[in-house]
């Protein structure tokens, strides 16, 4: 999967680097953006009342 | 010409297994994607506890001090250390605030040099404790009212208000300030209890027969830090009021009054 990403890249050794860097930067921002926030919101959290 | 011919096999051999190394499995997507969802999880595990965390609780402080500001009057003189503490008679009572509503900041020193938060009415897990605000038990009574304030906030995540809720020592003042004035509670002792401690809500803590003469500030979180099995719980007593116009005690003074 990772290895056919590689070989579709074009250019060099170093261009490649690059676009995967600039990949894995766009990748962070939309989890952190929205992903996160999501999850956070559908999971259970943290019981911090008391409650008859 | 002896050595050429297994020289090239080999060449060609290893150029087979290059290939054979490049080609994509069932096995090796499965695999690959495995470990793309463990980081995944370990990166939101990182966002929520750490980055996330910092980031609300953040908000919230600003939030809140600008708040805060916003309820000063023009004219405060920071003249009033005084030995004894001057009387201004009954502290002015909150109007009731609506569900959801920012209607107090609280300044607690031994949470931080500059540590201030927003109450809100409601304990609402989504619209409230989420957003790094502190909850406000809507049965319960208000800052200057005979009875219980009780407010709830968490200990991981989300801003974390009461993070070092268990750090709190005999005689710390918590600052409550509404649009009206300041009120300065002194905390008193802690208590643990199930997540069924409902007792601790009555306007004497644990004596739900009793009216009760005193004003109390309960607030509470979740025990142990990352459980949810029990809940800690910090009374403070009320120790005294001051109307918004005297300015702030002088403990809080230059937090209170950084735009003033």
């Amino acid at each position: 999967m990772y290895g056919t990403l590689w070989h579709i890249l074009p250019g060099p050794a170093w261009v490649r680097v690059i676009i995967l860097l600039a990949l894995l930067a766009l990748v962070l921002f939309c989890l952190v953006e929205w992903v996160f926030p999501w999850v956070n919101s559908i999971i259970p959290t943290q019981e911090v009342t008391v409650d008859g | 010409m002896t050595v050429d011919p297994p020289a090239t096999t080999r060449k060609a051999a290893t150029r087979t297994r290059r290939r054979a190394r490049r080609r994509v499995t069932i096995v090796g997507v499965f695999g690959e994607l495995l470990i793309t969802a463990g980081a995944l999880v370990f990166l939101f595990l990182g966002w929520q506890l750490w980055l996330n965390d910092i980031i609300v609780g953040n908000q919230d402080n600003h939030t809140a001090a600008s708040l805060a500001d916003s309820w000063d009057s023009g004219n405060i003189s920071l003249n009033h250390e005084e030995p004894v503490a001057p009387d201004y008679g009954d502290p002015v009572v909150p109007a009731k605030p609506s569900t959801d509503q920012t209607f107090a900041v609280i300044y607690v020193p031994r949470f931080g040099k500059d540590w201030v938060r927003e109450i809100a009415e409601g304990i609402g897990v989504a619209d409230v404790l989420n957003t790094g605000r502190i909850g406000h038990y809507p049965t319960t009574q208000l800052p200057g009212q005979v009875g219980n304030f009780a407010l709830a906030a968490h200990r991981l995540t989300h801003g974390a208000p009461f993070r070092d809720i268990d750090q709190l020592r005999i005689g710390d003042k918590l600052y409550v300030k509404t649009k009206d004035g300041y009120f300065t509670y002194i905390f008193r002792n802690l208590e643990y209890v199930s997540p069924q401690g409902v007792g601790v809500l009555d306007p004497v803590p644990q004596q739900s027969d009793v009216d009760g003469t005193t004003q109390v500030l309960t607030i509470m979180s979740c025990n142990p830090k990352w459980s949810t099995a029990e809940r800690i719980i910090a009374y403070a007593v009320f120790d005294s009021w001051q109307p918004i116009s005297v300015g702030p005690p002088a403990a809080i003074a230059s937090l209170a009054n950084a735009k003033g």
